[in-house]
């Protein structure tokens, strides 16, 4: 019969159901990809600063979404409004969903008001990455950091997210911490919110 | 020798480290987007993407061949269903069914119909160039250059025997271009007798 068996009709993203991000990949497919991301931007920049922002940038977009798809997902069409609600949404609700469990720990800044940490033992994206000794204190967590901006930005949180290793006693491998600092106008509202 | 059935790749999988889908998805996507900022032409997007997907392929044989105990593929024929059945699931978590063989058995097609890069997408009109898992494509084509040449070395056998599987990976049908499935063709284009890489006399 001539228009019959065509057996899956191509739907809108927007019509077909929503996954419940329980599908999974390996972890090696995810490694593999993201070292293809890390080269093609070396290919692409003259110094580490560049390439971090580039891995930024790239997180950014990710975060963005992140935020979009779990707001409706996990929240209920729901978002956090004020700053500690948004902040263990990302060390908790987005953690868990991107990388399979709750960030080791979050931390208010001693010396400075508006700074936060996330702190990694081991950041997924870090696990097999050793950094030449010539590309100095660069850090893949670009990419982390970016995803953190990404998601705060977009909830209206703006801020300066950076990552860096800090090294632990008695661990051979450095933790990252995912440094947050948030833009004055946050802090701002925050008080004006009490 | 009778052809060994090509196993599935459930096992393997649920022994290996995994992640969610979803940021393995949203990281492909943030690459995507990148090139095509980068490289604004679809055509070079599409080839930067094989790049990447070839890259991926050259060092995924090891990891293959290690985790899922293949230890040699009789024929091109059951090289396509170990990559389906078991090379796909092993690493996206999903498998690929092998179709459309040609009559010399140097062509064929892989079907996919659950495909995880593509999840939340949608080619916008100006991006209707574009071969979105092209990536895919390169980690096959990849992947069969080392294969066979890799496998024949680890048995031992003499340098003559070593041989290189060159293909041709398109793609017949697409789901972000309103096809009912994904379908890449692998055309085995010739096996390449590997060359030795020093002279006797050196």
């Amino acid at each position: 019969m001539i228009g019959v068996g065509k057996m899956k009709q191509y739907t809108n993203v927007l019509d077909r159901p929503l996954s419940k991000g329980k599908q999974e990949v390996s972890l090696s497919a995810f490694a593999f990809l993201f070292s293809e991301l890390v080269q093609y931007n070396q290919t692409q920049v003259d110094n580490i600063a560049e390439l971090e922002r580039r891995l930024e940038d790239a997180g950014y977009a990710v975060g963005a979404r992140v935020l979009e798809l779990l707001c409706h997902r996990e929240k209920g069409n729901r978002r956090e409004t004020r700053l500690l609600g948004i902040l263990s949404f990302v060390h908790s609700t987005v953690w868990k969903v991107l990388f399979g469990k709750v960030a080791d720990s979050l931390e208010k800044g001693t010396e400075h008001e508006d700074e936060y940490m996330i702190s990694e033992k081991e950041l997924l994206v870090n696990r097999f990455i050793s950094i030449p000794k010539d590309m100095g204190t660069f850090n893949c967590g670009a990419f982390v950091a970016g995803i953190v901006r990404g998601v705060l930005d977009n909830a209206g949180f703006p801020a300066v997210v950076t990552a860096h290793f800090v090294p632990v006693e008695g661990q051979q491998r450095p933790r990252t911490t995912i440094l947050i600092k948030f833009a004055e106008e946050v802090l701002r509202r925050e008080a004006r919110l009490g | 020798m009778p052809p060994v059935a090509p196993r599935s790749g459930d096992a393997i999988f649920a022994s290996v480290e995994r992640v969610n889908a979803e940021l393995f998805t949203l990281t492909y996507g943030a690459i995507v987007r990148q090139l095509l900022t980068d490289l604004e032409e679809v055509e070079e997007v599409n080839k930067q993407l094989d790049q990447m997907g070839y890259n991926i392929g050259i060092r995924l044989i090891d990891e293959f061949l290690a985790k899922s105990n293949v230890s040699r593929c009789v024929d091109f024929k059951e090289t396509a269903e170990v990559i389906a059945k078991v090379g796909f699931k092993m690493f996206l978590g999903v498998t690929a069914t092998v179709t459309n063989w040609d009559a010399e058995g140097t062509t064929c097609s892989l079907v996919l119909e659950d495909n995880p890069l593509v999840d939340f997408v949608e080619l916008p009109d100006t991006c209707q160039g574009l071969y979105y898992c092209n990536v895919l494509s390169g980690v096959i084509r990849g992947a069969l250059e080392m294969v066979s040449s890799y496998l024949n070395g680890r048995l031992g056998l003499s340098v003559d025997n070593l041989v290189s599987m060159k293909t041709e990976v398109t793609w017949i049908r697409d789901m972000l271009r309103g096809d009912d499935a994904f379908e890449m063709q692998v055309k085995l284009v010739k096996q390449v007798p590997e060359e030795y890489p020093y002279k006797d006399d050196e």
